[in-house]
């Protein structure tokens, strides 16, 4: 199989649909691969890295009449200098994969189906799991959402993260991001790292985990209300979710230095979502993204290509984004397109096969019969949250056991000591003092079991109760305190008796006290 | 009342007081374990005062007169001299345990053999010795935890020979005492317990400032054993089982002390540890990475602590004298509510006292489950964003890791210089109780916030509370 890649002709376009090194796959894939001259110098790929990847290098012309296989980026379209429509240029039974969006060129869908050329459409992948690698919508918005900060950085005056220097604190950026999408979340991504705080809205309340395992604030609206959509887009909404939506909008436009909108619904013109008065409400030199530009924007100021500044509000609405990071753009690209073709066979085995969802999902013409749109997709797959558990602080592991290894032996020297000492008292001395001394030592024994299982959070407390329980030498006092009151042996147990007492009272007590604090 | 239903019943008390401690496992089940030592403690009163006593007036007189003095303390003790009211009620059981056995051998009991009168002499003698140390070394450990007595250990010339001397000579005084008839024995009694008194006044003057908590645990240990030998001498197994249990529990709260500061028991009793080898390394400054230290403000430490995700605050007893507990906790609760994730950390030698900065916390209201300790949170340092020390020195030196001619190498410490920023809050720049310096104060991500740190708290919780007030406008 013959696979071209044509030069983009539209102005401005730097993207190219294949690079060196999907070139380099496409060959191993099986293809027999050719590039238009020239095709790559907009993404800085020379031609001679192309055909040092395998490709050979040919004429405009050429490549379009002769390939079986045509990649492209934009659609086909009217080429002025040589008068003619690049779809005609296409050879009978010829495939053609590009961007098509054949809703809003049905022109260019109805000179394809009559070319009989077989047509796919790559924003027409259908938003299933199997096909994520060749979803290049989702590709291209990771690159837009990224490069739209960048671009807000290059026109917002200040820096983005926050500093304490010598010469004075800076505050941080706060940056706002509606919408959620793969374009939304890579935005916030690259905010956070310049270290912004970023906030981000979501009609969606399903996609606050992802906004937050991205180190974004999630922002919702009180509002019952379902929005997600079969194909995992957003929805229009109601009215009175509207209200509360654009509320709160409002008064996040008087907080934030940069406000980065995504919000797109398939086939509809974009929402308005930034009015007139939150530009006019935010600080001078805040920046607005808006990416939905080409839909009609999501901020009344946009103007689609262009930078409209507005009361010191910056407004972009730059519609080649991912244009700007042409050879990210089209390695991405590029191997989204690699992988479709492996999916339909390879160069080997190339078929195409409308079993496949994704096959059906994407081809818009084929053997002179329009197949678009095709049958809703089933439900989506749920969205596998991608917010892996931080491991739980587990305890360092070698202390326990040291620890139970350490006390181990104490144990067994403290035990063996007492032993033989038991055993030379109970050879010379009285029968009672040895039975004190069992007392004793086994006393201590639960003493030690017992105190280490004592949480140190405790410990105060601890020695407050012991200090209560050791006025137990009251009893002592107690004993002899029975003579007369001039006896010196009274008076001493007397005294003892009402330190000891002092003890056991306010031991207690203030045990109670601070058992009484602890709480959770 | 029969002999035996009043050693069962001294049993029943045994049991209770030991169940009190093991209460003191967790804290759900803590109060409960004080329930049973109060329990325990009527029970063994109640007995004693039915089978043994003949005359009640006088005991009724103590019994009510000790009991409100220890009530009134007990209400009106601050938290954070808990310290010191602990060390003061050791001196009373000392003390107790002095006069029970002065009492006991002026009581002059008749025994048949001769090796019985021996052992009971030699009991008495024991006891009172032990209980005459812990009188006086927790009357010194009180003035030193008041502030009363310079914290600075004072070190006499040949202070161990001064010691073993004084140790001899009771020695001798044990010699005649057991070999005196009557009550002639007294005269060498009460020198020895003068002599005794002097050590534990001695002992405890020669111990310092971070080593204060192990003194108070080896007082409580102390108060223990002489209970203990107070059992013997009057052949009563409650004091013994009692005394035990108080010995070890003590003995056992030394030894965690001192493993948390990686010194041996011996080193720390035999004292001098924050002046003879502090000294050295406060004039030497080979090693020490000395330089400038980056000061922040009180402003600017409020945004750190509202733009982290992370927060952990180790407190110190620099917290304990300022009283800054309670707005900490409030600056906690801010923080909290900005959902950021807030921790405090305890080292187990902080503050004066075993579990003392837990207590403090607790009395602030900080919920027990965000306190952890030095070995839960340590690994937990890397991920976290703001550290805030305050009022703690040595416990988070980074020199007891990585520098080998510090005095206190190889104690585990709160590796605060692994978070993001440290912020330190610090009355000055004078080095802690071990007099060792601090390498943290120099680190490129420590900043240090000066002043007293009650008013630097407060000035904090202020920031907080306008910035809130701010973004809710």
């Amino acid at each position: 199989m013959k696979v071209g890649i044509a030069r983009e002709i539209r102005p401005g376009e730097r993207r190219v649909a294949a690079t060196p090194d999907t070139t380099r796959r496409l060959v191993k894939l099986g293809f027999e691969v050719c590039i238009e001259r020239d095709a790559g110098r907009g993404a800085s790929f020379p031609d001679a890295d192309f055909e040092a990847a395998g490709a050979k290098i040919v004429d405009r012309l050429e490549l379009w009449s002769g390939s079986e296989i045509l990649l492209k980026v934009q659609p086909p379209e009217m080429e002025v200098a040589l008068q003619t429509h690049e779809a005609d240029l296409l050879a009978e039974g010829a495939v053609l994969i590009s961007f098509l969006w054949p809703a809003k060129n049905q022109d260019l869908v109805e000179r394809l189906r009559a070319r009989k050329v077989t047509a796919f459409a790559m924003d027409q992948v259908p938003r299933i799991t199997r096909a994520q690698k060749m979803d290049a919508l989702s590709s291209m918005s990771n690159i837009a959402g990224y490069r739209a900060v960048i671009e807000a950085a290059s026109y917002f005056g200040r820096f983005f993260t926050g500093q304490i220097t010598a010469a004075g604190r800076v505050p941080p950026a706060k940056v706002l991001v509606i919408g959620a999408g793969v374009a939304g979340l890579s935005a916030i991504g690259a905010a956070r790292s310049l270290g912004a705080i970023v906030r981000a809205f979501d009609t969606r309340p399903e996609v606050r985990e992802q906004i937050q395992s991205m180190g974004a604030e999630f922002l919702t609206v009180e509002v019952e209300e379902e929005a997600s959509e079969g194909g995992g887009y957003g929805k229009e909404m109601s009215a009175a979710f509207i209200a509360a939506e654009m509320a709160l909008l409002a008064q996040q436009c008087r907080e934030v230095d940069i406000v980065i909108t995504t919000a797109l619904i398939p086939g509809k013109v974009a929402p308005q979502l930034v009015t007139q008065e939150m530009v006019n409400s935010m600080r001078p030199g805040s920046v607005i993204v808006d990416l939905a530009a080409e839909a009609g924007g999501n901020c009344a100021v946009t103007k689609p290509d262009a930078v409209v500044v507005q009361n010191g509000v910056t407004v972009i609405g730059f519609v080649d984004l991912p244009s700007r990071l042409a050879p990210t753009a089209s390695q991405l690209y590029g191997t989204n397109l690699l992988h479709l073709l492996a999916d339909m066979g390879g160069g080997k085995s190339f078929h195409i096969d409308q079993e496949n969802p994704i096959v059906r999902g994407a081809i818009v013409v084929h053997e002179g019969a329009l197949l678009w749109p095709p049958p809703r997709p089933p439900e989506p797959a749920k969205p596998a949250v991608a917010a892996p558990k931080p491991p739980t602080a587990s305890a360092a592991q070698g202390t326990p056991g040291a620890k139970a290894v350490e006390t181990g032996k104490l144990q067994t020297a403290v035990m063996t000591g007492a032993f033989v000492l038991l055993a030379l008292i109970g050879a010379v001395a009285p029968r009672e003092l040895v039975s004190h001394l069992t007392v004793f030592v086994l006393a201590c024994f639960v003493g030690w079991q017992v105190v280490w299982n004592v949480t140190p959070a405790l410990h105060t407390p601890l020695m407050s109760v012991t200090n209560a329980i050791s006025g137990i030498i009251l009893v002592g006092g107690m004993l002899q305190i029975s003579g007369p009151l001039s006896s010196p042996v009274t008076i001493l147990s007397a005294v003892a008796v009402l330190l000891a007492t002092i003890n056991i009272v306010g031991g207690f007590m203030v045990t109670q006290r601070m058992l009484r604090m602890f709480q959770k | 009342m029969s002999q035996g239903l009043i050693t069962a019943l001294y049993l029943v008390a045994g049991v209770l007081f030991i169940m009190s401690l093991g209460g003191l496992s967790a804290q759900s089940s803590a109060r409960r374990g004080n329930t049973y030592g109060v329990i325990g403690m009527v029970i063994a009163l109640a007995i004693t005062a039915i089978g043994a006593v003949h005359s009640y007036g006088l005991l009724i007189c103590v019994l009510v007169v000790g009991g409100s003095i220890g009530a009134v303390l007990a209400r009106r003790v601050q938290m954070t001299a808990m310290p010191e009211m602990v060390a003061a009620l050791h001196s009373f059981v000392g003390a107790a345990a002095v006069l029970v056995g002065i009492a006991s051998y002026l009581e002059g009991r008749v025994f048949f053999t001769r090796s019985e009168a021996v052992i009971h002499r030699v009991e008495i003698f024991l006891g009172v010795f032990v209980g005459a140390i812990t009188f006086t070394g927790s009357v010194v450990a009180f003035g030193k935890l008041r502030g009363a007595i310079r914290s600075k250990p004072l070190l006499l010339p040949k202070r161990h020979w001064l010691n073993l001397i004084m140790l001899i000579v009771c020695g001798a005084m044990g010699i005649t005492f057991l070999g005196a008839s009557g009550v002639a024995g007294l005269v060498p009694l009460l020198v020895m317990t003068v002599l005794a008194g002097v050590i534990g006044v001695h002992l405890v003057m020669a111990i310092g400032g971070a080593d204060m908590p192990v003194v108070v645990s080896m007082l409580n240990s102390y108060s223990g054993w002489a209970a203990a030998a107070a059992g013997f001498m009057l052949d009563n197994d409650l004091l013994i089982i009692t005394g035990a249990l108080v010995g070890s529990s003590g003995a056992i709260l030394s030894y965690i002390m001192c493993h948390a500061m990686n010194r041996s028991f011996i080193s720390v009793i035999l004292g001098g540890f924050g002046a003879d080898e502090g000294a050295a390394p406060a004039g030497r400054t080979t090693g020490e990475p000395q330089g400038e230290v980056t000061p922040i403000a009180p402003g600017d430490t409020a945004t750190l602590l509202e733009d982290a995700k992370s927060v952990v605050i180790v407190p110190g007893y620099g917290m304990a004298v300022a009283q800054a507990q309670h707005p900490l906790y409030e600056i906690a609760q801010h923080l909290k509510a900005r959902g950021v994730k807030v921790r405090f950390a305890i080292h187990p030698v902080a503050g004066r006292l075993p579990g003392h900065m837990n207590v403090l916390l607790a009395e602030a209201k900080v919920p027990y489950d965000i306190v952890l300790e030095m070995e839960e949170v340590n690994e937990d340092f890397p991920n976290t964003d703001v550290a805030l020390v305050i009022g703690a020195n040595d416990i988070v030196n980074p020199g007891a890791l990585d520098d080998p001619s510090s005095p206190i190498y190889g104690m585990p410490v709160l590796e605060v210089w692994k978070a993001a920023v440290t912020i330190v809050m610090k009355r000055s720049m004078a080095s802690g109780y071990a007099g060792v310096e601090n390498p943290l104060f120099f680190k490129e991500n420590t900043r240090m916030l000066f002043g007293d740190a009650k008013k630097n708290v407060d000035a904090i919780l202020a920031e907080l509370r306008a910035n809130s007030s701010l973004s809710a406008a």
